[in-house]
């Protein structure tokens, strides 16, 4: 294990970190909000002084980083980053207690959206503005970020990616990775700064679209308003849900889009899986809300956009969606586990992996009728390896197996909350959605839970924006003896 | 740049490995997933599985945006036609690992002429000729030759005995006055480029540059032993033997081939009847004594074995062979037999990697002067470049000592109008020459890189 290199990694990040909290301290200062933009600064301080150190304690002998490596380097970094974007929250008085504010902080880098802020409203701008850009920097992933802008990359660089990148596999767009983190990221900001146009020209004020934008793009749900998206007018609303559905598609699909290969776009399954899933969500539902709405156009706008919102895993809301009738509520609910496409901002387990899953059901119920047949599964017209069917099996696996424990362990909670409002929390933050139903439901949130709670539901937003593995791999001893 | 590389083998991954550390945009390709996916998580390139002579592969690797398109894997057919058919989607320059004799004779201009192919590599066919550059003295582990054959940069061991032990750089020009100079030195794992007052201690691995008319009276000078090798025992009868065998034989050396293999045996025997062709094991010392080992002026392995050549070199050397030429293809492998005593070892991977490397050095360089020739000396961090000088180059018509040079370089040699000049501190470097620049450390595209 190359220690020297992953805390010398994790040092750059640290002062990377640093560098972004210069940002929202220029919106407090904008907004004359004197005590957060000390909060921002001080922060800075820190986390580059820790970077710093780092840095300087831990001079890498070589550059050579195997998968052991990325998966520690992408963990600790988001631990680490986690760690010192709590600070603002506490520093400036606005968040009493620090296991609130990481759990807020966590929620935002893994664009969860799950907040234990009860009013957002009387929150300072600068503070709001940070809560809003953490998703927009942990959508695409702290480390891509780095990769694009640190001039020289490593050899082996691509386990970092593998690590970061949600999915079952990772595609280069560009021989190297570097220019494969900067084309990520161009996209990235291009359809973000497009749906801040869009916003304002609907007449929402700037800083709110800014939010707003960075909240959809991270796939993340973080807003301005306490009642979240409720209270704009219906264009904002089709703007939104539009945008939601736009990052939770793969984003090589969109790069394929610029350098005009158009058929292959057109030919990705998972793209139409992911359409068809919410074509078909959304008509159910709408007819399901139907009579207590006016009007069947009402009806469709909440269906449109709270399915968006969940298969995204974005999390905004526009109505107190657990309000509506049963059938409605389980769609939604199965629908935060499918999320969105892999190489999205989106969470949960990802269109492809379902997919690969009904195939992989089929072939074994194939291979039991006719024993001696020898079958492939095929996906986006190739077929799949076998290593990779292995890895998606024993993901779904080890995906449930986390779920039951993050919701037994929810289950000891003091306060005792009813099993709908336990299953979903649970769900909700482990699939990086947000709102759950009961008591973590779109119109109340999880500052009930106890700090306990609060920290493990933490982990449950890490190890599902990471998906599972770097993390618990990070944990294990044997990734850190000498040895071995 | 954007270079494809279909063939993911030992070839195309030592090549890929250098055009990476030379800052390329590489894509690899290969139809063996294995294959691709090592490359793919050792090094920073785009990986794609597939047939390097579908187009639809090809189109996917984004063939027409490709400045180099270099198709390295076993099969020479397939080579050429993945070639032509990047050539037709667009590439810019292609380069082919043509390596059967068949293909290697006249018909090969014809071909890459029709092919439309810019460089046809043939790794058997350099390694046959850098081991018979290095056959011709016995005294040089190694001869790089540069501007074809107008200068040579021998690389020579100090043995206990030899006579320039001890001295000084600059008591060993007023000592042995001659036209040569010492580019290099390699002592321990450390590579130097010496000034004047550096002494030479035994164990030290030089460079010595020098015209290729005057090494041998200057090794003789210089107390290097120098006999010429007449009778050549080959071990292994590869594609690599064929070409040194005929070198051989055309230059009137008496050639021994010993493989295990009958068929190659019967083979060999066919299209070489000049050559003596023993069928047995090279790895049985028997029969290696009984072939008259002892006797022999140089022992050659060249089997597919790193293990086997490394081993048997061994025995040849208990034997006191004079001269021992190994092939070994893994550089780890290479770097443990050096330490452990072989001194001439040739690596096929190597000679192709620094012919490509040279070759998209040049491509990437749109200036005038190119990189000519390029070798990785030593162990590669020192690298030997021949450039064109062109017209408006700064340093035209200036006394060297009167330049100031980036530090750890040397000016090795100039060769005007094929004549090679060892430069001192007043000689010029005028346009049209080709300059020989033996640097540490660092990467040149260009001959101006080299000044301040």
């Amino acid at each position: 294990m190359n220690k020297r290199k992953v805390f010398s990694t994790i040092g750059i990040i640290a002062v990377v970190e640093g560098l972004l909290f210069l940002l929202p301290a220029i919106v407090a200062f904008c907004y004359r909000e004197k005590r957060a933009m000390m909060a921002f600064l001080i922060s800075a301080l820190i986390a580059a002084a820790f970077g710093g150190v780092l840095m300087a304690f831990s001079k890498p002998r070589n550059d050579v980083i195997y998968a052991k490596e990325g998966f520690a380097i992408v963990s600790l970094a988001w631990v680490v980053m986690s760690a010192f974007g709590a600070l603002p929250f506490v520093l400036s008085g606005e968040v009493s207690s620090y296991a609130d504010a990481f759990f807020e902080t966590v929620s935002g880098f893994t664009t969860t959206g799950a907040s234990v802020l009860t009013s957002v409203e009387d929150k300072s701008h600068g503070l709001l503005f940070w809560r809003s850009f953490t998703h927009w920097i942990g959508g695409m992933g702290v480390l891509v970020f780095m990769m694009a802008i640190v001039s020289n990359v490593a050899d082996r660089s691509i386990h970092i990616m593998r690590a970061e990148m949600p999915g079952p596999t990772v595609g280069k767009l560009a021989p190297r990775v570097k220019d494969t983190a900067k084309i990520l990221y161009l996209i990235y900001i291009v359809l973000t700064v497009i749906q801040i146009i869009l916003l304002l020209l609907g007449g929402m004020p700037f800083f709110e679209s800014v939010i707003h934008a960075f909240g959809t793009a991270g796939t993340g749900g973080f807003g301005a308003k306490n009642d979240s998206i409720a209270g704009y007018s219906p264009y904002l609303k089709n703007v939104i849900t539009v945008f939601m559905l736009l990052f939770g598609v793969n984003f090589n699909l969109y790069y394929l889009l610029l350098i005009r290969k158009f058929r292959s776009v057109i030919k990705s399954t998972e793209l139409w899986c992911y359409l068809v899933i919410v074509g078909v969500s959304v008509g159910i539902i709408t007819l399901n809300i139907l009579p207590s709405y006016e009007g069947f156009g009402a009806a469709l706008e909440d269906a449109a956009f709270q399915v968006s919102s969940i298969i995204t895993t974005t999390g905004y809301a526009t109505t107190d969606f657990n309000l509506w009738p049963q059938l409605s509520k389980s769609i939604l609910f199965m629908l935060m586990f499918v999320g969105a496409c892999a190489g999205s901002t989106g969470g949960g387990l990802k269109v492809s992996r379902v997919i690969i899953i009904f195939k992989l059901i089929f072939r074994e119920l194939r291979k039991m009728l006719h024993p001696r047949s020898v079958n492939s599964v095929k996906f986006e017209g190739k077929s799949v390896e076998k290593t990779t069917l292995d890895s998606v099996a024993t993901y779904f696996a080890v995906y449930i197996i986390c779920l039951a424990a993050i919701f037994i362990i929810l289950c000891f909670e003091p306060s005792g909350f009813d099993f709908e409002t336990n299953l979903t929390a649970a769900v909700a933050c482990f699939n990086n959605i947000g709102p759950g139903f009961g008591g973590v439901g779109p119109a109340s949130n999880f500052a009930a839970y106890s700090p306990v709670s609060k920290l493990v539901l933490s982990a449950a937003m890490l190890l599902g924006r990471l998906e599972i593995f770097p993390l618990i791999l990070v944990c294990s001893p044997s990734t850190w003896r000498r040895n071995r | 740049m954007r270079i494809i590389i279909v063939g993911c083998g030992k070839i195309g991954t030592t090549i890929i490995s250098s055009l990476v550390s030379e800052g390329h945009d590489v894509v690899a390709v290969d139809s063996n997933r294995d294959a691709v996916d090592n490359v793919g998580n050792i090094y920073d390139v785009m990986c794609l599985c597939g047939n390097g002579v579908d187009c639809e592969t090809l189109s996917e690797a984004e063939v027409e945006k490709a400045e180099l398109f270099v198709a390295v894997t076993g099969s020479d057919e397939f080579n050429m036609l993945s070639c032509y058919i990047a050539r037709s989607m667009g590439a810019k320059h292609t380069v082919a690992r043509i390596r059967n004799p068949e293909y290697n004779d006249k018909s090969l201009g014809f071909m890459r002429q029709q092919l439309e192919i810019s460089v046809a590599l043939n790794p058997e066919l350099f390694t046959a000729q850098e081991i018979f550059n290095t056959l011709k003295l016995q005294a040089a582990v190694n001869i790089e030759t540069f501007s074809r054959r107008n200068l040579e940069m021998v690389d020579l061991i100090l043995d206990q005995d030899s006579r320039i032990d001890g001295l000084s750089l600059s008591e060993l020009r007023k000592k042995y006055r001659a036209n040569y100079l010492i580019a290099a030195v390699r002592r321990g794992n450390e590579v130097i480029i010496p000034g004047g007052s550096f002494v030479l201690r035994r164990g030290d691995k030089i460079g010595l540059v020098a015209a290729p008319s005057e090494v041998q009276k200057l090794l003789k000078m210089l107390g290097f032993e120098q006999k010429q090798a007449r009778s050549v025992i080959i071990l292994g009868a590869s594609m690599t033997a064929f070409y040194l065998a005929k070198m051989l034989i055309a230059s009137g050396n008496a050639v021994k081939i010993i493989d295990k293999d009958e068929e190659r045996c019967r083979e060999f025997a066919d299209s070489l009847p000049e050559a003596v062709v023993i069928h047995g094991d090279g790895a049985e010392q028997e029969l290696l004594i009984e072939e008259g080992i002892a006797s022999a002026d140089a022992f050659v392995t060249l089997t597919g074995i790193d293990e086997e050549n490394i081993l048997i070199s061994f025995f040849a050397a208990s034997q006191k062979v004079p001269k021992i030429i190994t092939k070994v293809n893994r550089s780890e492998l290479a770097a443990m037999a050096e330490k452990l005593g072989l001194t001439s070892i040739v690596s096929p991977k190597k000679i192709v990697s620094d012919i490509l490397t040279r070759y998209a050095r040049a491509l990437k360089n749109s200036l005038g002067s190119n990189v000519e020739t390029l070798y990785k000396l030593m162990d590669s961090s020192v690298e030997a470049l021949e450039f064109n000088v062109s017209d408006d180059f700064v340093g035209l018509n200036i006394p060297l000592k009167d330049m100031k040079f980036k530090p750890n370089l040397i000016i090795a040699g100039i060769i005007r109008r094929r004549k090679p000049i060892i430069p001192s501190g007043d000689d010029r470097i005028l346009p049209g020459d080709k300059v020989v620049v033996v640097a540490a450390g660092q990467k040149f595209i260009d001959l101006s890189d080299i000044l301040m």
